[in-house]
């Protein structure tokens, strides 16, 4: 089984803001939903969602509430909140500045 | 902010939280199960694999714990670990603490007692500018100077800020009761704006007052006042009849105040220069103290001194011929004696911690070797590398703490006990070793010696954590090589266990090598049965010889009479004292050009001899008839006798104390020297003049009993009582006692002692270090012993083996040791007495005691592994 490429370090808070943004989903829905949206090339060590999750809670950019499921079962849901949204921006533009950056240093390397 | 609210709403909603991150993970993995087997996986391969994609649980718990939790969370929670892990272990706890408690016990008392000697300052305004000033004449650096010449070196130099004088003085008071014994200092006018210090009470005194028209006054001590007057504030104005005299009280003086060198004194009245000593150039009674002035250094004011000394040698060749000045760091004077006892021991003590320390970071190393699989099950359990770390960490730390705390608190303790310890006479003269306890230098110091032992505590076993081997720490199966690595450190350290325990005992065994020599010292004189009473009678009823004559006679006839006395004497000065009180001397029929022979002399009945028990190498004892009407005698000592009559018999000889040949003295007789000095002191001439023909008011009575001197000393008190009610008497003391308590026999037997103390406990932590690691080095090779046996190796050679690990270990420790030993002996050579830093029989000896004693730790666990049944040892792995 060839070995998939780790996750960026510090990609993680802004995939799972990015991820809520169309809907609030449960931890299992955000690890889903990256797999999916990624198309199987980037996963997240599942269990490591849970610490990030409690720290976006901590900094008030998600928010989280007890719901049911359609398969009628508890689970806690995570919405993004307007401060959560700002910070989700505010990442993007910092990491696209860096993909750029990154991009200009290869092709430079590569014409020479 | 926000966050913060919330940390700390988590943290009293903990069990929810834990609750709901349980569900929401469990909800995690039970959504990836059903998938899974949607997807057409077994159940059971669907579960494991569910588990496995989620990742380390616990783990994920403890990191997601680690964001919402405050850090001091963590640290509770290793803490609470870490008593638990001992409180299962008291054994090692225990031990462990015990050990810490002792190192750092004796370490921070004594180092409360260097605090209050060497690191407080002295309570004067910038001491390390005063000095103290002598005149140095041939047989002694520190002698005292005279009125007129302190009155020149004060006007001359050019070096000092101020220059004043100062001398202990024993006075006696009128009281209701008649005369009694008064403490007392005289100084000069300026002599404690010299030294800074202020009364709290009253005034100082004034420049000019000591003038003889000025009304004598005195200052008090702070003791005095609170002791004689209760603490009254009227005090001041209040009168004191002082050798007749009566004194005002103009001030008191604060309580942290005191003058080493002038102490004990309640009084510290004016220096007078209407004395009859204070108009002779040649009378020297004072010593000097000054404080240099800004810019000037020590160097430069003693070479300006010495050229004024050496100016007033050329002016007044009578009187100043050979009397040179002198002059000393003042702290110096005052803390010199005991500074190297109180390093020596501090240096022991440290040696102790060193041991004691060594010992624990054993027993932990021990341990971390037997708690070698619970790491590894922790750290396949989730436990990050750093939370292990962080946990040996706290255990080390709870470790010191505790035992820096025991030991705190076991310095206090036993901080009372030595100073109590510490004879009164002693402690009178050294005033800053009064009000010794735990002040913030001396904590500072226990707390660095808690973090250094915290530091190694945690170090020992956080060094044997090996990450990368968690799996083999779960096998446990390499026990072999890991007890080869531990075996390899752990006899490391106690080579140097034994080789610190070889030094300690070496310094006390020539310490008390010392003290017994000291104690031994021929004295000249038969210290047993000796009762000692001071007298003082002044007054118009004793002004003349004959009175003081008959007196003499009286008090030597009347105490005879007493049952169990068996000779009695008197004697203007006692022996095993500061051997001052000197004369110069030149002998009849030699040329003299007004060279200084200076020797010790004393004014001493004809019962003297008998009393002390001294012995006679020529020529004859004193009579009773040796007085006014007879020729003048003197009997002089050995020394004197080799000093200046080399290779002549000085019998028969006359000497004079007079510049021109009027007034000789007749050598009568030569005695064996008689320690005039303390014990430790070299031996000085000195000379021996009838009672009868120089008789003096204030003397000492000596009486040799047959019965128990002690129990003497009241009938001999009541017995001159009777004589002159009027007559102060006091002192009443035992030769032996005298000895015992002197100042340098104390220090000997104290540092004799503490050394000795510190060095035992050494002996015992060496040995049990020495035992823990060959019964740790006997159980980690129990398979291997079994093996050995099985293929036929006799017990013998089994324990043969186990004991020759531990000689070597031995031989090896005590080398070292008995090479630092002599280095070390070298740097205490001041307190040997007698004895040299290589000593071979001590050195031998002790070296001899701490091999047996190893050899017996290590004989346990050779037994043992000698008892090892080989059938179980290879079934047991």
């Amino acid at each position: 089984m060839a070995k998939k490429p780790d996750l960026l370090p510090g990609t993680l808070d802004m995939l799972i803001l990015k991820t809520l943004t169309r809907a609030p989903l449960h931890g299992y829905g955000i690890a889903q939903s990256i797999k999916r949206l990624s198309e199987d090339v980037l996963t997240v060590e599942e269990g490591s969602l849970y610490p990030a999750l409690q720290r976006l809670l901590l900094q008030g950019w998600v928010k989280a509430e007890w719901k049911m499921t359609d398969t009628n079962r508890r689970a806690r849901y995570y919405t993004l909140t307007a401060a959560g949204r700002k910070q989700l921006g505010i990442e993007v533009s910092q990491f696209e500045q860096m993909i750029e950056a990154i991009g200009r240093v290869l092709s430079d390397a590569q014409e020479a | 902010m926000s966050s913060f609210f919330r940390k700390l709403s988590i943290l009293f909603g903990r069990k929810r939280f834990r609750s709901e991150l349980d569900e929401e993970m469990a909800f995690h993995r039970t959504q990836t199960e059903a998938e899974l087997v949607d997807s057409g996986m077994s159940p059971e391969q669907a579960h494991f694999e569910a588990m496995r994609r989620l990742g380390n649980e616990g783990l994920l718990k403890e990191r997601t714990h680690g964001v919402v939790g405050f850090r001091f969370e963590t640290t509770l929670q290793d803490l609470r670990f870490a008593l638990r892990q001992l409180r299962k272990n008291p054994g090692f706890a225990l031990t462990a603490i015990a050990i810490l408690a002792l190192g750092v016990g004796s370490s921070v008392a004594i180092f409360a007692f260097v605090d209050a000697a060497l690191i407080k300052p002295l309570p004067y305004q910038d001491p390390a500018r005063l000095v103290e000033l002598f005149e140095a004449i041939p047989i002694g650096p520190e002698f005292h100077l005279s009125y007129p010449d302190y009155l020149d070196w004060k006007r001359e130099n050019k070096v000092f800020h101020s220059l004043n004088v100062f001398a202990p003085e024993g006075f006696m008071e009128k009281t209701v009761d008649g005369l009694r014994e008064a403490d007392a200092a005289r100084v000069s006018d300026g002599f404690f704006k010299t030294l800074g210090v202020t009364p709290i009470l009253g005034r100082d005194f004034y420049y000019g007052e000591d003038r003889p028209e000025a009304a004598r006054s005195t200052l008090l001590s702070y003791k005095a006042w609170q002791r004689r007057y209760a603490g009254n504030r009227n005090v001041i104005g209040q009168t004191v009849t002082l050798d007749g005299h009566p004194y005002v009280i103009i001030g008191v003086l604060p309580k942290e105040f005191s003058f080493a060198p002038a102490e004990p004194a309640d009084f510290w009245t004016i220096e007078r220069p209407d004395g009859g000593c204070e108009k002779s150039r040649g009378c020297h009674n004072l010593f000097g103290v000054a404080r240099l002035k800004d810019g000037v250094s020590f160097e430069t004011a003693f070479a300006d001194i010495k050229s004024i000394a050496q100016q007033l040698e050329k002016q007044y060749p009578d009187s100043n011929r050979d009397q040179w000045a002198n002059m000393l760091p003042l702290t110096a004077k005052i803390v010199g004696d005991v500074r190297p006892i109180l390093l020596t021991i501090l240096c022991g003590a440290g040696l102790l911690l060193i041991i004691g320390a060594v010992n624990v970071a054993s027993l932990l190393l021990v341990r971390s070797e037997s708690r070698r699989r619970e790491m590894a099950v922790r750290g396949a359990l989730g436990a990050s590398p750093r939370r292990l770390v962080r946990q040996l960490v706290t255990e080390g730390l709870l470790l010191a703490a505790v035992g820096g705390i025991t030991g705190v608190v076991l310095a206090q303790l036993s901080l009372r006990t030595l100073t109590a310890l510490i004879p009164k006479d002693m402690l009178m003269s050294r005033p800053y070793l009064q009000n010794i306890g735990l002040n913030g230098r001396v904590a500072l110091f226990a707390l660095a010696l808690v973090a250094l032992s915290a530091m190694l505590f945690a170090f020992t076993p956080v060094s044997r954590l090996r990450f990368t081997r968690i799996r083999e720490g779960l096998a446990d199966g390499d026990r072999g090589s890991a007890g080869m690595v531990w075996r390899r450190f752990g006899a490391n350290l106690v080579v140097i266990e034994l080789a610190t325990a070889m030094i300690l005992l070496a310094g006390a065994g020539l310490l008390g090598k010392s003290l017994y020599r000291l104690l031994h010292a021929d004295t000249g004189i038969q210290s047993d049965h000796i009762a000692i009473l001071r007298v003082d009678a002044q007054g118009d009823r004793y002004s003349k010889d004959e009175q003081r004559v008959a007196l003499g006679r009286e008090i030597v006839r009347q105490i005879s009479a007493l049952p169990g006395v068996k000779a009695v004497g008197v004697t203007s000065k006692l022996p095993i004292e500061d051997g001052d009180v000197t004369t110069d001397f030149h002998i009849i029929g030699r040329p003299y050009h007004g060279e200084h022979h200076e020797v010790a002399w004393r004014t001493v009945s004809s019962g003297y001899w008998a009393a002390l028990g001294t012995r006679l190498l020529s020529g004859r004892y004193f009579t009773d008839r040796d007085d006014a009407a007879s020729p003048k005698v003197v009997i002089v000592n050995q020394t004197l006798a080799r000093e200046y009559f080399p290779g002549e018999d000085p019998v028969g000889k006359q000497i004079t104390l007079e510049s021109t040949d009027k007034n000789p003295m007749l050598i009568v007789g030569e005695v064996f020297d008689i320690q005039e000095g303390q014990l430790d002191a070299k031996a000085r001439g000195a000379m021996y003049i009838p009672y009868n023909q120089n008789a003096y008011p204030y003397f000492s009575v000596l009486v040799r009993t047959t019965q128990d001197e002690g129990s003497m000393l009241p009938s001999i008190a009541a017995t001159l009582h009777g004589l002159d009610p009027v007559m102060a008497i006091f002192d009443p003391e035992t030769m032996s006692h005298k000895i015992h308590d002197a100042p340098s026999t104390y220090l000997h037997r104290s540092s004799a002692w503490i050394v000795g103390g510190l060095a035992v406990m050494a002996l015992v932590l060496g040995a049990i270090g020495l035992y823990s690691v060959i019964a740790y080095s006997v159980s980690r090779r129990t398979r291997e012993i079994g093996v050995r046996m099985a293929l036929g190796a006799e017990r013998a050679a089994v324990s043969g083996m186990v004991i020759g690990e531990a000689s070597r270990l031995i031989v090896v420790g005590i080398a070292i040791g008995l090479a630092g030993s002599v280095p070390a002996a070298l740097a205490m050579r001041g307190l040997l007495f007698g004895v040299p830093a290589w000593d071979a029989q001590t050195l031998i000896g002790v070296a001899f005691v701490l091999a047996l004693i190893a050899l017996l730790a290590s004989y346990l666990p050779a037994r043992r592994a000698a008892s090892v049944s080989p059938a179980e040892a290879l079934r047991a792995e």
